[in-house]
């Protein structure tokens, strides 16, 4: 009897080991799944998604060898038709496996919710800003603010149509191409002129949807120089996947020149895929379309380019 | 043996007559025998599930290169709207709704539904249904482009100006297939209420049937607020009311309340009953008693009332407040964890049986593994943060087939494969089976993994081209596609030819425990010669106790038992 506990504790406890080991590994590999980590958030969102996966592949793994493991050794032998051990529960077992998923649940809502409130990265219509009852901020592992030295806020205004993004900045400056001075916290107003949009950048792991009629302020703070893609996230009819843009990271210098010298440009009309694609409609597919909504004409913008979105691969 | 007591009965009753169980020309009458309509509802079901593939399939032609270049923009978007709207309300609904409505009365011992006509008239409203999705490829505008979920302002853009157009027709199949829903989730609440069997108390009610029951609750309950948004979507359509509008000052948001309100817990309409059928397989194949039978039975229950409170994690990064954010995050965790406790009380009821790894077994097995793949992304997606990235990529797409596909799916196919010899009274090869079930497995996986990796490189799900940098991805999506499509194969030869010649079933040919198993194959038309009294709970394996009074071998394998 003592020995067969010895064994069995043994093996479970080698059967963990192996778990953890994966877990921690799949928990590295994590965050390379995720695009460059263009902006403070995406460091916070990093970690806690490593995280997660850490936990994740635990719990799957543990299952599916636990299956496995029946599978091999556990199949009935050829002619026998006999039952099983008539086993029907384990009242211990059962409380501890309700308990323990409530208590890891309730852990990875609470901290998923700091790493939330630590971004800031507002919404809508949050004119009160709710405080968090369960503040442990001084447990995070990146403080935010350690990431995002206190430079001037950054206003920017976004507009969003069917099927194009219009970047407005201090003293109307307009253009197709986001620009923003990394290090400095952006704020920026989302508004849509006709139908549902979202403003999503991969490499800042941030979307916000865009609604009509509504002014969305939405924050974040880049910090990485370089060429991103801003995507429409929410499907917004026929040419939503036309509907890009770069973002450019720069410094703050290369930020002001840049806006000093789009503001001497006469706006022109920009680029435009969709309005492209509309006006040459049906030779490109192999298979004709239905009648579609029709594009609105090229935003006429100070900083005006004359071709796609053209950030790398991230 | 096997086949003289079906005879028997079918000379006492003078056989043929139109409900009778040897007589195909009934599956197209307007029966009201729940078996036919069972089998109707299934095989109609799996019709719109072939042309809901089709459609996947083009659509994964298109996405295997980046650019828009096999079917125009419009076509493609019109392609995603259709084979979800197809897959969930003519496929994944229907068919779980004839697996159910073929099995409760025999489960529970009764000899038909409560409201037989009420369930002839549900199973014809979705021939309708499904002519109205169909017939919106035929008219000008082509049919909805604007997704499943028909999220205005984009539903109401209507560019034809026509009055009818695709949209509308849309909305009326919704509401169609939603009414048809609504007369299912009375008729099964009532049958599973009013006419289980004498002695049947619910701790003697079979697993599967908590779960439709749990299920139903949750058509009763949402259904309306999905129905009063899709009214209210028609009139903005139609006459040019403003609920949803915004350029009449309406607003949009409010429909993805009244749309989710519903469609979370639809999610639990589909997987409840799949959860019913893995906990009927596992202790078959097992041969060990359902593991905590009650907790799993009740969880049920919870699932559905939870499941009420948590429909706004599907806008995370949509028009709600931070507070509200967190509050359906926590709410949306809590759904783990009676949904963690089946999974694992059916690892613990395999676990140290006698494993028989027939089809019905491996599908079920299958399923389960992929359910915790898929609930583990879920409660990702249901952290706010995690969301706010991933939120309409490919990664929710990848949770969402990982769940439909890879557990539901798997556990209708499980089902079909053990039922089939109740429900036709012939055995189906296994051989075949088993190769449906390696390829279903090999598919599922190399179509829906790699869609992981471009949502969280940051891929927007319903677009109809994409930037080189996910090439790959899609490459090995299309290809599990395309392998799914193939997987399907076998599955209709096997069930045709079986049901035409394949060997004759006994009555309980997996020496299971359950009132099903105790009637003829197929059973007659009302079920039981004699209603049975049950007299213990229902997963006696490795007790040989009597499931019924008066019964003859504790687990018959043929023979009449009743
Ligand atoms: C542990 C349990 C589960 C959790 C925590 C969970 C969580 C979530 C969350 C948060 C989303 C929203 C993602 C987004 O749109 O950004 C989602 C989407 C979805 N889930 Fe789950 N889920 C679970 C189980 C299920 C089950 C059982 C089903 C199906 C039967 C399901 C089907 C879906 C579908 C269809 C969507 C996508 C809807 C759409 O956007 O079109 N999920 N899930
Ligand atoms: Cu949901």
């Amino acid at each position: 009897m003592r020995t067969i506990n010895i064994r069995a504790v043994l093996t479970i406890s080698l059967f963990v080991a192996f778990l953890t080991i994966a877990s921690f590994w799949v928990a590295g590999q994590a965050p390379s799944w995720l695009p460059p980590q263009a902006s403070a958030e995406s460091k916070l969102y990093d970690e806690l998604f490593s995280i997660l996966s850490g936990i994740g592949t635990f719990i799957l793994l543990g299952i599916t060898l636990v299956l496995l493991y029946a599978v091999l050794f556990q199949r009935a032998a050829k002619y026998d038709d006999g039952d099983g051990p008539s086993i029907e529960g384990n009242t211990a077992i059962e409380i501890i496996w309700t308990l323990v998923p409530l208590g890891l649940v309730i852990w990875i809502a609470t901290y998923s919710y700091q790493i939330y409130d630590t971004m800031a990265i507002r919404g809508p219509v949050e004119l009160v800003h709710l405080h968090n009852p369960i503040e442990m901020k001084s447990a995070l592992a990146v403080p935010l603010d350690e990431v995002k030295p206190q430079l001037p806020t950054e206003e920017i205004d976004v507009t969003a149509k069917q099927w194009a993004w219009v970047f407005r900045y201090p003293e109307n400056v307009t253009s197709t191409e986001l620009h923003l001075p990394v290090d400095h916290r952006i704020r920026l107003a989302l508004h849509s002129d006709d139908v549902l949009h979202g403003f999503y950048v991969p490499a800042f792991r941030l979307k916000q949807d865009v609604i009509p009629n509504k002014t969305i302020d939405f924050e974040f703070t880049p910090i990485r120089i370089g060429k991103y893609r801003l995507r429409d996230s929410l499907y917004s009819g026929t040419y939503f996947a036309a509907n890009q843009a770069d973002v450019v990271v720069e410094s703050a210098e290369d930020y002001d020149r840049w806006l000093a010298n789009a503001a001497k440009q006469t706006p022109t009309p920009a680029f435009n895929p969709a309005s492209a694609e509309y006006n040459r409609a049906s030779e490109k597919t192999l298979v004709r379309g239905w009648k579609s909504v029709p594009p609105a004409p090229p935003p006429v913008v100070n900083f005006a380019p004359k071709q796609e979105p053209s950030s790398p691969p991230a | 043996m096997t086949n003289a007591p079906t005879e028997a009965i079918d000379v006492a009753r003078q056989q043929p007559y139109p409900g009778a169980p040897d007589n195909w020309k009934r599956f197209f009458t307007f029966s009201t025998d729940h078996k036919v309509i069972g089998i109707q509802y299934i095989v109609t079901a799996f019709v719109f599930f072939l042309i809901g593939g089709l459609l996947s399939m083009i659509m994964r032609g298109e996405l295997v290169t980046p650019e828009a270049n096999l079917v125009d923009r419009t076509i493609y978007n019109a392609l995603f709207t259709m084979h979800g709207s197809i897959m969930l309300f003519l496929w994944t609904f229907p068919v779980l709704v004839g697996i159910s409505n073929y099995l409760v009365p025999l489960m529970i011992g009764a000899r038909d539904m409560a409201f037989p006509r009420l369930n002839a008239v549900s199973f014809w409203l979705i021939p309708v249904v499904g002519i109205l999705m169909l017939a919106s490829f035929l008219v000008p505008g082509g049919p909805s482009q604007s997704g499943w979920w028909a999220y205005p302002p984009v539903s109401l853009q209507n560019p034809t100006g026509n009055l009818i157009n695709g949209q509308v027709l849309w909305i009326l199949a919704i509401a169609i297939s939603g009414v048809s829903s609504i007369m299912g989730g009375v008729n099964f609440v009532t049958t599973i209420f009013r006419m289980r069997a004498p002695g049947m108390t619910w701790f003697r009610t079979p697993a599967f049937v908590w779960s439709v029951l749990a299920a139903q609750l949750i058509q009763l309950y949402g259904l309306p607020a999905l129905t009063a948004g899709a009214v209210m979507l028609l009139l903005d359509l139609t006459v040019g009311t403003s609920f949803f509008a915004p350029e009449r000052g309406g607003n949009p948001v409010l429909y993805q309340h009244f749309f989710w309100f519903y469609s979370h817990p639809a999610v639990y309409v589909m997987v409840l009953p799949v959860f019913g059928i893995f906990s009927e397989v596992f202790p078959v194949y097992a041969r060990k008693p359902l593991f905590g039978y009650r907790v799993v039975a009740v969880s049920s229950v919870l699932i559905t009332v939870v499941s009420a409170t948590v429909w706004v994690h599907h806008m995370f990064a949509s028009g709600t407040p931070g507070w509200m954010r967190m509050l359906f995050m926590f709410t949306t965790m809590l759904v783990a964890v009676p949904t963690g406790v089946k999974v694992f009380a059916w690892v613990a009821t395999i676990w140290g049986g006698k494993l028989r790894l027939n089809t019905a077994m491996l599908f079920a097995m299958g399923g389960l593994v992929n359910f915790v793949f898929a609930g583990i992304t879920g409660v990702m997606l249901g952290s706010v943060p995690i969301d706010i990235h991933v939120n309409n990529t490919y990664f929710v797409v990848a949770h969402f087939h990982y769940v439909i596909y890879g557990a539901i799916v798997f556990g209708i196919y499980a089902g079909l494969y053990h039922w089939f010899p109740k429900m036709t009274g012939r055995m189906y090869y296994e051989g075949l089976g088993k190769v449906h079930f390696a390829l279903t497995l090999a598919g599922t996986w190399l179509c829906f993994l790699p869609m992981h990796f471009s949502g969280l490189m940051g891929m927007p799900r319903r677009v109809s081209s994409y930037d080189p940098e996910f090439a790959l991805w899609n490459v090995l999506a299309s290809l599990g596609g395309f392998l799914l499509g193939m997987s399907t194969l076998p599955f209709i030869l096997n069930m045709v030819s079986s049901w035409i010649q394949g060997e004759k079933a006994p009555n309980n040919p997996w020496k299971a425990i359950g009132l099903e198993w105790l009637t003829t194959s197929p059973p007659p038309v009302e079920n039981f010669e004699e209603i049975p009294t049950v007299i213990s709970p229902p997963y006696g394996y490795g007790r040989n106790e009597p499931l019924i009074e008066n019964q003859s071998e504790a687990v018959p394998a043929d023979g009449v038992t009743t």
